[in-house]
């Protein structure tokens, strides 16, 4: 799989302030991490986490697990300079925040290419991250989505959008319809991923697992993390079950065999079944792989 | 001379019938004869035993310089009875005194300036924490310390390595002619298991009180037939400190995952079927696997036959579910278990002794099959510290760890890899091995697990665990790559404390800490 | 490199270090506090030696309040304290650190 394809069913929001915690994080296991320059970090102190990021992704051996920056804000002093640091020590990617048009992406995109001719990195090894907070980000979600080859997914922020949308928060996440549909819908079409909200009430672990499943069914790609101990359910969530990798492994072998024999279309079980399918059985037996329900070859 | 684990113990200390740690087991069949108390036998029906304070049974007891006192620790934290009793030998100007505790800590700062006055000359002890545990260090206790497990204590005791003159046992409440119990008064501690060993060996027996009931005070846990006196005191402890209110349960996502490894790695091990046995002890993450432990004893549709040793609410809990058949109690850590001894159908009182001893006919540790225990750190070869800290400092416990690691089929020390301050759980080298390495089998952390060389039945059915296996090299390079390399302490050459294993042989020495230095 | 003023970075958190750089009499003093001096003294001293020595640091005065920090935390915090002390807010060079 491309990197810009990897599972990223969690992506943990970490504060690089946490001396404490940054120097293993890697033990609560979530698919990537976002350092977070931005919101975790007071003003006085944005100098600080920049220095403890820079030295946290250069000496720090995160055991593969991805390594994403949240940067500042356009509207901010702080940007380039997070661009700068970021690209230095070999982020994977950088999440760019509040996400309204193109120009958001396009001016971040310039600074990026620049710090990786000027240390030396891969010209496109730093990837992409829309981060989408406002009616009008939700609105422009497929034009952000192909603003940028180095793109690989959209998200939506909750925080301030619902205030926004004059809604009102509901148990059945109604107050969050309208972007989630519009996100996943963009994502598709754009051919990249896209990420829910935080669950900002940590210990209310029911409802986490309630939204999740709702996105999941959805057919978002994960969910953004503020607490280790959201990880484990996320996780179990987007676990398929059983019956959905016996028939996805069926569908796999039948289809190169079959294709060898030159058929197009058989029957699994009641379903009918052709090479449209690939890809979606190939997503289970990632996710089934990645979850342990599934040694792999 | 060098001993089984590479120790080197001054002979200085190998006289009197002193060994060197020559392994677990050397001295399985040993035969030995029990010593008796001096017991001075009354038959006088109008004999009275209770004594106006605790000088008059001190008097009466006729302590002298010299002689050896016994406490218990069922108060924990919470205790008064050993600084009160020590207080008052030191006002009637005895000195010189042997202390046999079973464990100090905190609760027994006070005794620091007994130490540094020669009231108190010599200590045996489990647990040395808090400022004794610095005092000893430091060098201020004339005579070297002895560190003995709970089950090498009363092998100690019964064979007469160690000889008791006067034992005051605290108990929450007590008749007037000596029956003690664990419940009934206003600072409960549920069991006395410690303090029975003390009755039948000591040669005079003291019950420190601050609650007096009608006699007869049974069933009692120490019988009135082995009670020279009984002392009323306004209070024995403090209950908030003597039993937690509710043991903290951990929310800590990192002790958590350590917990749910160590008791995945029990779910892939051969003994994990219904019936099997178990023991945690009362620290935070061996804690928290009784929380991972039913849904999968529910998953696996077993139950657990029984538990050992030292006792929480959520083994109440599995207890009264009917997920585990029986509990035998040696310690009550919260108000659920002191509560819940004696009453609850299945919760049972058994003696140190029987818990733990070596040299008994067999003792309960023999037929466990788990135990989860956690560490201070371990080496490359498996040998576990639990008395210095990486300063040299003594400020642990070896507790029921040696016994039970000895006597379970699987015994696994849990420990994150590096503690938050920069301290690596695992290295080359402990400071002090108190646990051997032939004893353990299993070390888990949170990036993974590796299992002692000398157990590839247990590596065998651990390899569809889904955790990650190291070597124990491995894991100290683990460790290392975090934290860095640490320097070796300094240690002056003064032995301020021996090691004793369960069997009263030496298996290491624990001298002064020198001043650091830096270049 | 030249420091203007005094500057602190990092914090007291158990495994953080807390960093005080000031401008120097002509030569480099250090004093180092710590919680696990006798097992990393030598480490740290070395770790802010080399991170000085890197940024060109040759007149100053450090002290470390150390509560288990690793190694790249005690770099971390010493070139947050050196950046504020020299007043470098922008195009810092990160490729040398």
């Amino acid at each position: 799989m491309s990197s810009k394809n990897r599972l990223r069913r969690t992506m943990m929001f970490l504060s690089t302030q946490r001396a404490g915690s940054i120097r293993d994080a890697y033990i609560y296991a979530p698919d990537s991490i976002i350092f977070d320059l931005e919101d975790a970090v007071a003003v006085s102190e944005k100098d600080s986490a920049r220095v403890a990021l820079y030295h946290v992704l250069k000496y720090v051996d995160y055991k593969g697990i991805e390594r994403l920056v949240r940067i500042n804000g356009a509207d901010t002093p702080f940007w380039k300079e997070d661009i700068r640091a970021s690209v230095a020590a070999g982020c994977d990617g950088i999440r760019i925040p509040k996400c309204e048009t193109p120009y958001d992406v396009e001016i971040v995109e310039e600074q990026v290419v620049k710090a990786e001719k000027e240390f030396e990195r891969p010209i496109g090894s730093t990837l992409l991250q829309v981060a989408i907070e406002t009616p009008l980000g939700v609105r422009n979600a497929y034009e952000l989505s192909m603003a940028s080859k180095r793109i690989f997914g959209i998200s939506i922020g909750a925080g301030d959008f619902m205030r926004s949308m004059h809604a009102r928060r509901r148990d059945d996440g109604a107050e969050l319809y309208a972007a989630r549909a519009q996100l996943v819908l963009a994502a598709r079409a754009a051919g990249v991923q896209c990420y829910d909200t935080v669950h900002i009430k940590v210990k209310d672990y029911e409802g986490l697992e309630r939204d999740t499943q709702l996105i999941y069914d959805m057919g978002f790609d994960g969910k953004s993390v503020i607490h280790p101990s959201q990880i484990p359910i996320i996780h179990k969530v987007f676990t398929p079950t059983e019956q959905e990798i016996e028939k996805a492994q069926k569908i796999i072998s039948k289809l190169s065999n079959e294709a060898k024999e030159g058929v197009g279309v058989f029957m699994v079980g009641d379903d009918m079944i052709d090479v449209a399918m690939l890809e979606g059985a190939k997503r289970i037996m990632a996710l089934a792989e990645a979850a342990g329900a599934y040694k792999g070859e | 001379m060098k001993n089984k684990v590479g120790r080197e113990i001054p002979d200085e200390f190998l006289k009197d019938g002193k060994q060197v740690f020559q392994g677990a087991f050397a001295f399985d069949k040993n035969v030995y004869h029990k010593v008796a108390s001096k017991t001075v036998g009354v038959s006088d029906p109008n004999h009275s035993k209770v004594l106006p304070d605790l000088k008059a049974a001190i008097m009466a007891c006729g302590l002298k310089d010299g002689m050896t006192v016994s406490f218990h620790h069922h108060f924990r934290d919470g205790d008064y009875v050993v600084c009160m009793v020590m207080q008052a030998i030191a006002e009637l100007g005895i000195k010189d005194i042997m202390v046999c505790a079973t464990s100090l800590g905190t609760a027994h700062d006070a005794l620091v300036p007994l130490m540094e006055s020669g009231v108190i000359t010599g200590i045996s002890s489990s647990g040395l924490r808090g400022k004794v545990g610095k005092a000893i260090s430091d060098g201020k206790l004339k005579n070297v310390a002895y560190i003995r497990s709970h089950g090498g204590r009363a092998a100690a005791i019964a064979s007469g390595a160690v000889h008791i003159d006067v034992a005051f046992l605290g108990a929450p409440t007590s008749d007037d002619y000596g029956n003690a119990r664990g419940q009934g008064g206003i600072s409960d501690c549920g069991v006395l298991s410690y303090g029975e060993v003390d009755a039948r060996y000591a040669d005079r027996v003291v019950i420190v009180t601050d609650t007096l009931v009608p006699f007869p005070n049974v069933p009692a846990s120490i019988s009135c037939s082995d009670v020279d006196y009984v002392v009323v005191v306004d209070k024995i402890g403090d209950s908030e400190k003597i039993a937690n209110h509710t043991m903290r349960m951990t929310e800590n996502p990192r002790e958590l995952i350590l917990a749910e490894n160590a008791a995945l790695i029990m779910k892939y091990t051969p003994y994990f079927k219904d019936g099997f046995s178990f023991q945690t002890g009362g620290g935070g993450p061996s804690l928290a696997v009784t929380r991972f432990l039913r849904p999968m004893l529910e998953e696996a549709g077993i139950k657990i036959g029984f538990t050992v040793g030292g006792c929480t609410k959520p083994m109440i809990d599995l207890l009264k579910e009917g997920f585990i058949g029986a509990i035998m109690d040696s310690q009550d850590f919260d108000f659920a278990s002191v509560e819940s001894v004696h009453k609850t159908p299945g919760h049972f009182e058994i003696t140190t002794s029987e818990y733990a001893d070596p040299f008994n006919k067999g003792a309960y540790v023999n037929r466990l099959d788990y135990v989860m225990l956690g560490a201070l750190d371990i080496d490359v070869d498996f040998n576990v510290n639990v008395i210095t800290g990486v300063d040299g400092v003594v400020r642990g416990a070896p507790g029921g760890h040696v016994d039970a690691a000895a006597g379970s089929k699987c015994t696994v020390v849990m420990a994150p890899l590096v503690r938050k301050g920069r301290l690596s759980s695992v290295r080359d080298r402990v400071l002090t091995v108190t646990t051997p390495g032939e004893t353990v089998d299993i070390f888990v952390t949170e990036v993974g697990y590796a299992v002692n060389p000398g157990r590839q039945d247990l590596i065998e059915s651990l390899k569809n665990c889904p955790l990650k296996r190291y070597t124990i090299e491995g894991l100290r390079d683990e460790a290392y790559a975090l934290a860095g390399k640490p320097e070796d302490t300094k240690f002056e050459d003064k032995v301020v404390a021996l090691v004793e294993y369960r069997d009263g042989t030496i298996i290491d020495v624990v001298r002064k800490p020198a001043k650091y230095v830096l270049e | 490199m030249q420091l203007n003023h005094a500057a602190v970075g990092g914090t007291e958190d158990s495994g953080d270090v807390l960093v005080e750089v000031t401008p120097g009499q002509g030569t480099l003093e250090l004093e180092i506090n710590s919680k696990v001096l006798s097992q990393y003294g030598s480490s740290i001293k070395k770790t802010v030696l080399e991170t000085l020595t890197r940024l060109n640091v040759t007149d100053a005065k450090v002290i470390v309040k150390d509560k288990g920090a690793v190694d790249q935390t005690i770099r971390a915090r010493l070139v947050t304290a050196i950046f504020r002390a020299a007043d470098m807010k922008e195009n810092l060079p990160w490729g040398d650190l």
